[in-house]
């Protein structure tokens, strides 16, 4: 079907003319006939030709060779190799942070690597841009789509389309559309706008416009993470359709599910590196799980037995919207006791963001209970949650936890600065917050030339470092950290994790948000792992495996009786110990 | 063989550099203001001698100059305040009118009956309270719809100039004026005093220099400043740290709003003594600010300098007028070159541009 003849049949299957065209002996063929016949279809033929020329260079076999690619210290990826044949759907399986984003973006040209090298049928190819990505036939849908809400569907195709024409290019794309629609099953009403079309539809509007743009090879970033279940299969559907057709499919995704039902082959990666490949039919959800957690961990720091203190914080059946109108957290329910840390492992995006903004301060609960040290502070604001000693390490700690043009001292104080201590009546007391700050900076490690840097300039790991200990220096009775050693270096995130300690030696309750699942095991007293806006489970961290947990991660409950983990929907707040 | 230029982010930038960037910008403005008078047939270096010579070589001219100069750094270092906190508040001019709308019903109403020495005072007050109110309803407009503030503080400059319109001709037309849209002369108890032989009413400057003064002390002293900063640089920290948006946006438009309206105060009472066309009250002081706060690099005490600058440049363009018979808009055009210029320079402040030689595979 990819010859131009093919090509022709994508935009004018009923057409007679082109028929007959398609039917002509190789020879016969001539550019002037076909200009002809798709003039008298009232086709622009520099579609045709350009089309076809996108097709020309079909993938047969895409391969990655010894990719690398760091961040400052972090790498990102290292010496992964990938290939995928035509018709093949790829399964690429990880944690957040294992690399697969990373990977696919230097396939679509958005990052170069450092080193190593993509071929594309055997031949060496150099993908600086996105479009020369799309001019090679890779197509990429993001995991957030990039549609113009108030566009038609047919506008939002046409734009960034080299080959639409300058009059009414909408039409034009349109009568592709209903082409596409038929063969892959993609049935989109063109003239409808973005924002009245649902998040599957959406979503295929961007596979459609791949395609459009002559994809051959797509990657979908983690398409489901949007998806309702029925829409997640509608989306399977298509996507056999496409392999079926010669497409080859890149699929990221970190449900296990998914991947042994869509996929032909897998490739796991974890912390950069290529953790294990496999055709599906020959593994099982236990074994993939095995490899994106990592099998064995060793424990680094001790964590001494503690008797657990009293009851700090309390939650009961809490339910907390997510931003589109959907529930994010369903009805959860714990309680975190002093000289304890409660992890809460789980893919992110499962309502961990939502449960904690609730607990913050910076999100409404709409239904449930907070309470801290037996007080009701559901809903309260985010400087009451703070004044009554919750501190918060929050998530994405560049956009949430630091001011990045102000100077360190200035950071050092943000949230702490109407105390008594740092303003009087309505002057802030530059010399105690000055001498607080280099206090911080001296106790936690903080690498900074003086306090008068912007902290822009500093690196992840001191920003963090200072925020840690900003939020706990307050003598805090609960701490929450979301995800507080993420993208971290291996020292940096070992001294996070000892100050954390630390804090759980002197009586602090915390709260520990976490991907890591070596960060969960390691620090943690007990594990919930929340799954789709549920915890699937709490259990003792003596009693959990990597594996039940992992598998409790991807949404599936481990059957294993006397293994640790409890199945706990109703009992919610109770948890088990 | 290509050459490509790409912008790349620069780490670090000193004082030193953010002064160098502003004096080639304002460099490269005034060539660019030069290419206007050239294809006007004017030498650019004998207009730009004029414009110095007439705003600055004489008693006169710096006499005018600072009288200009008075409101611009009310309005400017009010404005540094707002947009400090991204607050693009483009209703200084609006500001500036209900400040004079408000301190003239004092003045008329009440200028002889109460005591002389309330008069001013209380214009002054009333003056920045209307001010105040009319730069705090975009702000409401803002934190409680999500109206974006450019367009509502921009339209309603034209509802203030308006309704400054409907009064003078509708009103408050004033019997003694034969005939001419005016409201009536301000009573002597409600003008302010001039340093003779000028027209500059001292205490209207005395008022914008501490407002300047203040307001760098508000902005990087006061927990509301330090407030401020965090939500102009950062709303999710903000967020983050429980700082309330809506009262510090509502607060510093309070702030923003009424020292404009101070200037409209000034202006009335000091200069024109009755209220008239929205168009002889400000000269588009309430524009000019923007570029005053943007050159002063949004520091309230900075904006003295820069207001002065731009004063220079609004005398001085009268004198070119004159001299060199160019259009009025000349110095619109000179001011807005200058704004783009500024503003295109910011980006080198934090980039630098790199240029990329060789051939891309």
């Amino acid at each position: 079907m990819r010859t131009v003849e093919g090509a022709v049949l994508h935009f004018a299957v009923r057409s007679r003319e082109v028929r007959r065209f398609a039917a002509r002996p190789r020879g016969v063929r001539s550019g002037r006939l076909l200009a002809t016949i798709m003039n008298r279809r009232g086709i622009a033929t520099s579609t045709v030709v350009r089309y076809s020329q996108n097709i020309m260079p079909k993938i047969d076999l895409l391969e990655m060779i010894d990719i690398s690619k760091s961040f400052h210290t972090i790498r990102a990826n290292q010496r992964v190799n990938l290939r995928i044949g035509s018709g093949e759907i790829l399964g690429l399986l990880g944690e957040n942070g294992a690399g697969k984003t990373t990977l696919m973006n230097i396939l679509y040209g958005l990052i170069a690597p450092d080193s190593g090298e993509i071929r594309i049928n055997g031949q060496p190819v150099g993908i600086q841009s996105p479009r020369d990505a799309i001019g090679l036939g890779i197509g990429m849908v993001h995991q957030h789509f990039m549609l113009i809400e108030n566009h038609t569907v047919a506008e939002n195709i046409a734009l960034g389309l080299s080959d639409a024409p300058f009059l009414s290019p909408s039409r034009h794309v349109a009568r592709r559309l209903s082409e596409f629609g038929e063969r892959f099953g993609l049935k989109i009403n063109p003239q409808e706008r973005i924002w009245q079309l649902s998040a599957g539809e959406q979503q295929r509007v961007e596979i459609v416009k791949a395609l459009v743009k002559g994809a051959d090879l797509l990657i979908l970033d983690e398409p489901t993470s949007v998806l309702t279940p029925q829409e997640t299969e509608q989306l399977f559907v298509i996507l056999r359709r496409m392999s079926a057709e010669g497409h080859s499919v890149i699929f990221i995704s970190h449900k296990l599910e998914e991947i042994l039902s869509i996929c032909h082959r897998v490739m796991v990666l974890r912390k950069g590196e290529v953790a294990g490949k496999a055709e599906t039919k020959d593994v099982d959800k236990r074994e993939l799980a095995r490899m994106m957690v990592g099998r064995e961990i060793i424990f680094r720091i001790e964590r001494p037995a503690l008797k657990r203190g009293e009851l700090v914080l309390e939650v009961r059946e809490l339910v907390v919207p997510g931003d589109r109108q959907q529930v994010a957290v369903r009805g959860v329910g714990f309680q975190v006791f002093g000289n304890e840390i409660f992890g809460i492992a789980g893919v992110s995006g499962n309502g961990q963001r939502e449960l904690v903004e609730a607990i913050t301060g910076l999100r409404r609960a709409s239904e449930g209970e907070v309470l801290l040290g037996g007080q009701d502070i559901t809903n309260a604001t985010a400087r009451v949650v703070a004044s009554r000693g919750i501190s918060h390490v929050p998530e994405e700690r560049i956009r949430f936890g630091i001011v990045p043009n102000l100077f360190v001292y200035e950071n050092a104080v943000l949230k702490q600065h109407r105390q008594r201590l740092f303003s009087r009546v309505l002057f802030l007391n530059f010399g105690s917050i000055r001498k607080y700050a280099s206090a911080i900076i001296e106790r936690f490690n903080v690498s900074v030339p003086t306090i008068d840097t912007p902290v822009k300039n500093l690196s992840g790991g001191n920003i963090q470092k200072l925020i840690l200990g900003r939020e706990i220096s307050g003598q805090p009775v609960l701490l929450v950290a979301a995800h507080p050693t993420y993208g971290l270096d291996v020292g940096a995130t070992e001294y996070i994790r000892r100050q954390l300690l630390e804090k759980r030696g002197e009586g602090l309750a915390v709260l520990l948000v976490s991907e890591d699942l070596e960060e969960i095991f390691e620090l943690c007293d007990r594990i919930a792992v929340m799954y789709e806006g549920r915890f699937m489970g709490i259990v003792s961290t003596a009693q959990a495996t990597m594996e039940n947990i992992g598998l409790m991660m991807a949404g599936s409950m481990p059957e294993i009786a006397g293994g640790g983990a409890d199945p706990i929907p109703a009992d919610a707040g109770r948890g088990l110990e | 063989m290509s050459i490509s230029m790409r912008l790349v982010p620069r780490h670090q930038t000193s004082t030193g550099r953010q002064l160098a960037v502003l004096l080639f910008s304002l460099l490269a403005g005034f060539v660019a203001v030069g290419v206007v008078f050239a294809v006007k047939g004017v030498n650019p270096l004998f207009a730009l001698w004029k414009i110095l010579a007439g705003s600055f070589g004489s008693f006169y001219g710096i006499s005018e100059t600072i009288t200009k100069a008075i409101p611009l750094i009310l309005i400017g270092s009010g404005l540094t305040l707002a947009f400090r906190a991204k607050f693009w508040n483009i209703g200084a001019e609006s500001q500036l009118l209900m400040g004079a709308i408000c301190a003239t019903w004092i003045g008329l109403n009440l200028g002889t009956r109460l005591p002389g020495w309330m008069v001013i005072p209380l214009m002054f007050l009333v003056g920045f309270l209307g001010g105040a109110v009319w730069g705090a309803l975009p702000a409401l407009f803002k934190v409680r719809f999500g109206v974006n503030e450019v367009i509502s503080t921009l339209m309603l400059n034209y509802v203030a100039a308006e309704f400054l319109n409907l009064l003078i001709v509708g009103p408050w037309k004033g019997a003694t004026q034969q005939g001419f849209p005016y409201t009536d002369d301000l009573p002597a108890a409600a003008t302010l005093a001039v340093i003779p032989g000028t027209r500059i009413h001292y205490l209207t400057l005395l008022i914008a220099l501490a407002c300047a003064v203040i307001l760098f002390v508000l902005v990087h002293s006061t927990t509301f400043g330090y407030e401020l900063r965090v939500v102009g640089e950062n709303p999710e920290a903000a967020r983050y740290a429980g700082i309330d948006f809506f009262r510090t946006t509502v607060i510093l438009m309070v702030i923003s709003g009424g020292v404009a309206g101070l200037a409209g105060v000034g202006e009335t009472a000091g200069i024109h003594h009755h209220l008239t066309y929205p168009g002889v009250i400000s000269a588009g002081y309430g524009f000019t600010g923007i570029i005053v706060a943007w050159l002063a690099k949004l520091n309230p005490l900075a904006s003295i300098v820069s207001a002065l600058f731009f004063a220079g440049i609004l005398v001085g363009g009268d004198a070119i007028q004159i001299s060199l018979g160019l259009p009025a808009a000349t110095v619109h055009v000179f001011n807005g070159v200058l704004l783009f210029f500024l503003i295109m320079g910011d980006t080198f402040v934090n980039k630098r541009l790199v240029v990329i030689r060789g051939r891309r595979s």
